[in-house]
Formats: C-alpha cells, sequence, structure tokens
C-alpha cells in the first residue's frame, strides 16, 4: 500500500528545474509557494527512500542466491573428459543478400532457413541445395528479425516499421507474397526479436520500446504484454519446458529477465553483464540459458539455482557477442561475434575448444539446426554459412593398402573419443598419418 | 515561405526541391513556425508568413519539456476542447496545473499587449513541436515498483543447491552425446558433409521403421516421447491396450485450445467438455474433484488457458503411471529390438565426386497439396524435380 500513496505523491509533485532561466522566461513561473517547496523537499526524501530499499532487497536476493552455491561449474565437470580441438568448416555459403544479414531461423524440416538482411529482403533458401524458394522485399529497411512457423507455411518478419507481419509461403512463382501480407503486431518501436510459440497461430515479439508482446496471428489481437526491462529489449527464447509457459528476454538494460507467458509476470530477473545483452538462448533441457552481450562474454544462468553459473570468456576476446546457441546435447556454445569469428564454447569446462574464420564482417545472428547436424550464421558480409564440424581420421599403412579410420575430433596427443573401425592392425611398426577430412 | 525557399537557394546553391526539403525540416523541428495554420508543420512554397523561433525555444537548446508547463501552455490557447484528454493524462496533478496557470495568467496580464502576443506564439510553436512524453514519470516509478515487486518474488523462490544443478548439466551432455550430430557425428552420414540425406529420409515423420537412437531417445523423458509424432502414436497404441488412451486424447485437445486460434476456443472447449468431462462422457477422464470443478467453473467463460490445471493433472498422471510401464512393455522392447543401427557410409579419401544434392518439397507445397486432397508420400529424398549441383 506505501507504494500506492507513493506513486500518488510523485505524480502531484513533480520538482522544478533548478536553473537559471533567462529573463524573457522568468515571468512564466510562478514563484515558488513555501508549502510546495518543503513536499519537494518530502518527495526527494521519498524517491532516495525507494532506491535505497530496491538497492537492499537486491543485495539481500544476492546473498541467498550465494548460500546455497556450494560448488562451481568446472569443478563438478573436472570428471568429465576434455574435447580436442574441433576444426570447424564451411559446408554452404548462401550468398543473394544485397546487404547485411540481419536475422535468421532454421525450418523444423532441417534443410530451409529464412533470413533477412538490411535493404529489407526476407529470402527463404533450401540450404541443402543452396536454392531460393521465396524473396519478399519488406517496405522498411533493417529488417532485425524473421521467424519461421513450426508448421513451415508461413514465415515472420519485421523491424523499423515496428511492426512483425506474418507472410504464408505460397509456391506459385507468378504470386506476390507480399499480397498475402498479414500485419500482426505493433509497437512503438523497433522490432528486435519475433519467435513462433508451439504453433502458427501465436507470436511472441520484443521490441525496441521496452516491452515484449504475445499476439494471437489469426486476429492481430494483443494477447500478453511484458513490462519490466529499463530499455530496448533484444531478443528472447521460448523454454523448451513441459508445460511450456515462460520465455526469456534480454535487454539494454543489462537484464535477462523469464516471463510467465500466461500472467505477464516477471518471474526470474539476472543483471550481471556488464552491456547490452544482444541474444539469449535456452539450454537443451530448459533448465538454465547463455547470454551474449557486448561485454565481449557469454553467461549461463541456471534456473533451479537462480544465479548465474559460468562466464565463457577469453582476454583475447575484446568483441561483443551477437549471438548464441546450443549443440543439440548442450555440451557445446556456438558464438558470433562482432571481430568476424565465431569462437565455440565446452559449456561444462569453461573452455573454448575451436574458433571459426570465415566471414569478412561482423556475424549477426546464429542458429543450431533443429536436429543438430549443422549450425548456420548471417553476417554483415552479406552471406549465410552453414559451418560443421571435421572429423579428423588416421590412415593406417597395412601392407601397401590404406585403411582408414572414421572418428570423431579429438586433441593430436590423446586417443580418441570413439572408433568405429572394421579391423584393427596388430602391427605396432605402423606408420600413422593423421589426415584431415574435406 | 517563398523568400524562405529563395533565400536558401541563394544561399547554399541548391535547388528548389532541395532548398524544400531543407526549409521543410527547419519548420517540422521549430526553428522557423507558421503564423497562419499553426499546427500545419509544412513549408509553403507562397505568401503564408513565417517567424523565426526565438533561440530559447530551439530543439537543440534540449529543455526536456514538463508535464506541468505544457499543461499551461495547453490551458491557455485551448481552453476547453483539451481540458479534458489532458485531464486523463496528468490526473491527479491537474489542481496544481490549474493553480500554477491562474498565477502565470496575472503576471501575464501585467505585460504589454504586443509583447504578450509574440511571447503566446513563440510558445505556442515551441509546444507543437516539443510534446513532452507524459508517461515518462510514470513509467520511472512502474519500473522501480517493478523491480522491487521481482526482487521480493524472488526472496520468496525455492533454489536448488547449485551441486545438484551442475550435475545435471553434466548428465544431460552424457545423456544426449550420442544424439549430438556435431559431437559424434550421425548415421550413416551428416548430410551436410556428404551431401547424402539419408540420415534425414531414415528419421522423417512417417517411417516403417526407426532409427535406434531415436527410440532410445523415447526413454530419456515423457517430453520427448511425446514431442516425437512416431513415439506419440506409439504411446497411444500402448494407452489403447490399457483402457487409458482417452488421457493422451485430453490432453491433446488441451493443447489445442492453447495453441490454436482465438477464434475457436470456445468451441474446442465445449467439446472437451462433452467428450472428457461432462458426467457419462464418452471418454471420462479421471481428474481429482478439486481441480474438476475450478476447471468446470472456468468453462463458463471460456478462455486460452482454462483447461491448464486439467491438463497438467493429466500430463502428470501419465508421466508417473503409464509412461514408465510403457518403457517396461514389450510393445517398447519390441520396437527398441527391430530399431535400425544404419551403417556407417564410408567417406572415401578423395572425395573429388561431390554427389548431386537433391531438393526436398517444401513444407509449404506439402500442406498446400494436402489442402487440395491430394495425397502425396512426404518422403524427404530427391524428388529429382530440381537436381542441382552446387556452385
Amino acid at each position: 500500500m506505501f507504494y500506492l500513496d507513493f506513486l500518488i505523491v510523485i505524480l502531484c509533485f513533480k520538482p522544478f528545474r533548478c536553473r537559471s532561466l533567462p529573463a524573457q522566461r522568468k515571468y512564466m513561473r510562478s514563484p515558488l509557494i513555501p508549502e510546495m517547496a518543503t513536499q519537494e523537499v518530502q518527495l526527494n526524501e521519498t524517491l532516495a527512500h525507494l532506491k535505497t530499499e530496491s538497492e537492499t532487497l537486491k543485495s539481500k536476493l544476492e546473498e541467498e542466491r550465494a548460500k546455497l552455491h556450494d560448488v562451481e561449474l568446472h569443478q563438478v565437470a573436472e570428471k568429465v573428459e576434455g574435447l580436442g580441438q574441433f576444426v570447424m568448416k564451411t559446408r554452404r555459403t548462401l550468398k543473394g543478400h544485397g546487404n547485411k544479414v540481419l536475422c535468421m531461423d532454421w525450418c523444423k524440416d532441417k534443410r530451409r532457413i529464412v533470413s533477412s538482411s538490411q535493404d529489407g529482403k526476407v529470402i527463404v533458401w533450401d540450404a541443402f541445395t543452396t536454392n531460393k524458394e521465396h524473396a519478399v522485399t519488406m517496405p522498411c529497411t533493417w529488417v532485425m528479425a524473421c521467424a519461421y512457423a513450426p508448421s513451415g507455411c508461413a514465415v515472420a518478419c519485421g523491424g523499423l516499421d515496428n511492426k512483425c507481419s506474418v507472410y504464408p509461403l505460397s509456391l506459385d512463382k507468378n504470386e506476390n507474397l507480399a499480397a498475402k501480407k498479414k500485419s500482426v503486431a505493433m509497437h512503438t518501436n523497433y522490432l528486435s526479436a519475433c519467435s513462433f510459440t508451439n504453433s502458427d497461430m501465436q507470436i511472441l515479439t520484443s521490441s525496441g520500446d521496452g516491452t515484449c508482446a504475445l499476439w494471437d496471428v489469426e486476429s492481430g489481437q494483443l494477447l500478453q504484454s511484458f513490462h519490466g526491462h529499463a530499455a530496448d529489449v533484444l531478443c528472447l527464447d521460448l523454454a523448451p519446458s513441459e508445460t511450456g509457459n515462460t520465455f526469456v528476454s534480454g535487454g539494454c538494460d543489462k537484464k535477462a529477465n523469464v516471463w510467465d507467458m500466461r500472467s505477464g509476470q516477471c518471474i526470474q530477473s539476472f543483471e550481471t553483464h556488464e552491456s547490452d545483452i544482444n541474444s539469449v538462448r535456452y539450454y537443451p533441457s530448459g533448465d538454465a540459458f547463455a547470454s551474449g552481450s557486448d561485454d565481449a562474454t557469454c553467461r549461463l544462468y541456471d534456473l533451479r539455482a537462480d544465479r548465474e553459473v559460468a562466464i565463457y570468456s577469453k582476454e583475447s576476446i575484446i568483441f561483443g557477442v551477437s549471438s548464441v546457441d546450443f549443440s543439440l546435447s548442450g555440451r557445446l556454445l556456438f558464438g558470433g561475434y562482432n571481430d568476424y569469428t565465431i569462437n565455440v564454447w565446452d559449456v561444462l569446462k569453461g573452455t573454448r575448444v575451436s574458433i571459426l574464420f570465415g566471414h569478412e564482417n561482423r556475424v549477426s545472428t546464429l542458429r543450431v539446426s533443429p536436429d543438430g547436424t549443422a549450425f548456420s550464421t548471417g553476417s554483415w558480409d552479406h552471406t549465410l554459412r552453414v559451418c560443421d564440424d571435421c572429423y579428423f581420421f588416421i590412415g593406417i599403412k597395412y601392407n601397401q593398402n590404406l585403411c582408414t579410420f572414421n572418428f570423431t575430433p579429438c586433441a593430436p596427443d590423446k586417443p580418441p573419443l570413439s572408433l568405429t573401425a572394421t579391423h584393427l592392425p596388430k602391427y605396432s611398426n605402423l606408420k600413422k598419418h593423421i589426415y584431415r577430412s574435406t | 515561405g517563398r523568400d524562405i525557399i529563395d533565400w536558401l537557394i541563394q544561399k547554399y546553391n541548391v535547388s528548389e526541391e532541395e532548398s524544400l526539403h531543407v526549409g521543410g525540416m527547419l519548420v517540422k523541428y521549430g526553428y522557423i513556425y507558421p503564423l497562419k495554420e499553426p499546427r500545419s508543420l509544412v513549408l509553403r512554397p507562397d505568401e503564408s508568413p513565417y517567424r523565426f523561433q526565438t533561440p530559447y525555444f530551439w530543439t537543440s537548446t534540449r529543455w526536456p519539456a514538463s508535464e506541468l508547463d505544457y499543461g499551461n501552455a495547453k490551458n491557455q490557447t485551448e481552453g476547453v476542447r483539451g481540458y479534458s484528454v489532458l485531464h486523463k493524462r496528468i490526473n491527479h496533478t491537474w489542481d496544481f496545473v490549474v493553480m500554477q496557470a491562474r498565477e502565470q495568467l496575472r503576471a501575464s496580464k501585467q505585460r504589454r499587449k504586443a509583447d504578450r502576443i509574440v511571447l503566446e506564439c513563440q510558445e505556442q510553436a515551441y509546444w507543437l513541436i516539443n510534446r513532452p512524453p507524459v508517461r515518462s514519470l510514470l513509467l520511472l516509478c512502474s519500473t522501480v515498483m517493478n523491480q522491487i515487486e521481482t526482487s521480493r518474488r524472488a526472496l520468496g523462490r525455492n533454489r536448488v543447491k547449485s551441486s545438484i544443478c551442475l550435475e545435471g548439466f553434466v548428465k544431460y551432455s552424457e545423456q544426449y552425446l550420442n544424439h549430438d550430430p556435431i559431437m559424434q557425428g550421425c548415421l550413416p552420414s551428416n548430410p551436410w558433409i556428404s551431401d547424402d540425406t539419408a540420415h534425414w529420409t531414415m528419421n522423417a515423420d512417417m517411417v516403417p521403421t526407426p532409427t535406434r537412437l531415436r527410440v532410445e531417445r523415447w526413454s530419456f523423458s515423457f517430453m520427448e516421447l511425446l514431442e516425437d509424432s512416431m513415439g506419440r502414436r506409439e504411446f497411444m497404441t500402448y494407452l489403447e491396450k490399457e483402457f487409458s488412451a482417452e488421457n493422451l486424447c485430453f490432453w491433446q485437445a488441451c493443447e489445442d485450445v492453447r495453441h490454436g486460434e482465438s477464434s475457436r476456443i470456445v468451441e474446442k472447449v465445449e467439446d472437451i467438455y462433452k467428450n472428457f468431462l461432462a458426467p457419462g462422457a464418452a471418454r471420462w477422464v479421471n481428474i481429482d474433484s478439486k481441480t474438476m470443478d475450478k476447471t468446470l467453473e472456468g468453462i463458463r467463460h471460456p478462455h486460452r488457458f482454462v483447461m491448464d490445471d486439467a491438463q497438467m493433472h493429466i500430463y502428470f498422471l501419465m508421466k508417473k503411471d503409464s509412461y514408465p510401464r510403457y518403457l517396461k512393455s514389450d510393445l517398447y522392447k519390441n520396437m527398441l529390438a527391430k530399431a535400425i543401427v544404419p551403417q556407417e557410409t564410408k567417406k572415401s579419401v578423395f572425395p573429388f565426386m561431390r554427389r548431386q544434392r537433391h531438393s526436398s518439397p517444401s513444407p509449404a507445397q506439402a500442406a498446400t497439396q494436402a489442402e487440395d486432397g491430394q495425397a502425396k508420400g512426404a518422403g524427404q529424398a530427391g524428388t529429382n524435380s530440381a537436381v542441382q549441383l552446387s556452385a
């Protein structure tokens, strides 16, 4: 109840600005009446009091969180076998955008991709064949968000037009996709991210106006709005949980908030980043999420422990992270960085296992495919790349014949993680040559 | 207006079009304002009179305008029409605004008339440009209050020890290691590397025999089983044998309500009631009385989440009871036994010959065809409609 009273007090008495006014203007202000002056002082006191209460609560919360923190992630992970160095390779390069690629999303069929760019174009590709299947030109530039519908029959996109529009995908080459466009979301500032929920019928959006919102696609109605960020919201991700009711968002206020989609309330909030959070992604089990930020770190937050549990950073990495995603098992975390590289982290041990060069400008978006067979990145160099890792294999000369064994990546000095060989040579004086597969 | 444009043309040596544009911007941002039709912030290339705005009011001076000052300006110029709109916005502040206005009126009466008119014009123009965000103050308050509420709520949370949570990550990664293609490769081969879509074909929705990894995955969690359409079908078959299939049907119907079109919610909820909840219903589900009462009450005013409690009850019932028994059942064990383990495609040492990459039918096409009533197998293998050699 105290807070309600406070609100009324604030609305009644806004403190006068104290600056020297030009002579012309002075007469427009009424002189400070004594009662108002004392109330102004009271008001400032109340405001300060409220702020200190907020700070006290926050530090108390940190204390509570710390109480149950009995071990660090890398300590628990000591018993886990280390990963060798991975070597990542580009398998497909998708060329066709005329300007910076800003966002992309995979289709549930594991091979199609939708991507959007600064010049307003949204393209649907069959990434496997690198064919373009559909193209739409949006009426605005900087299409910062795009998403594929779960059914594969539509795409949603938006950006500087402050809207999120849904385009049903038609296979009729003569049909203009733009004609069937459906305007769903309306924000008061740019659209930063959008995602379909479990069906084609609802879309979740986040915007530069500091809010997230859930919309009904059919009617365009706002189903729920989420207020709590103090600045632009840059990213969101839906939780893969059994009850399917929550999502996480990250914003320019350095906070990552977990929301209940039904009530609109913020359930949990994490504020450990030192700069804007550009990307958030749930761990596959739904018990944690990772975030990537302009402070050049990725962080892992556990939802049950209610705290940050790992930081993925290196002194040599000074550029911000634009986009993060997990591999299917959650063991690897891929991060796209503004210094044109992709860094791959071992989630459990906290070390970097690979760095991938290849883009000629900053990586703006990164997603692992739905079945985890590859990951795709979009960049300001106008291209998208689908990447995978190389397999090392040992070639063993046995009586002048070359037998090959395929096995998974490992460090040169360590034994391989698994060996699927048809037969093993018994001779110990065989030369071993390590070849890299192409 | 005409003079302004001519002057701009001369000064900057630009075309009329550009001068019109620049001049228009000057008006838009309030450096020059029109005397007739003050609301129309457009530069007209005719005899319309304009006046320079005093530097005090320039946008670049950046005075953040206060709501109270705005209220006063509006009060003087708009009178009754603006009153009610503004009243709604400023609410409690209103009395204070009126008080301040009276003070200003009294002071302004003591000025010379000519001065007053000029000053009024200037001020009016200023406010037309600088409409202050009325909600900014409210927003600031609510944000701080929200933070306090969130912190309060967070303090009351049940937290789990870090050691337990982190152990969970280790276990999860271990369990899914073989299913992670980037970590362990996939059988028969990773399509992106070998250009062979066999992996996708073997794991498509409708296959006569699923792969072993896929069937194994159903045992990881109930959610995995339900998310795989084949797994769900198998589970349904099992439940039918146990005469508890209505639970899964009920759960699916509730999912449909939650994620379906808003316009069909009422209709769907009615169907659910008729089929699953009404006394004597054909497929009556067993829900505890408390949840049942709450749900029946909610059905009177159906909304998207009205079935949530009942759905969750049935979900956990299946998860705790039917699911573990399914995993021990012959049905599952047989499925696991006959599941395929694909042969790994041997990679040639010199893979100069790149395979042809076949395209697949677009999901959009499959949907359109289904609508047209044509039955086509939804295979993912190449249909040879567009065989492409990659660049």
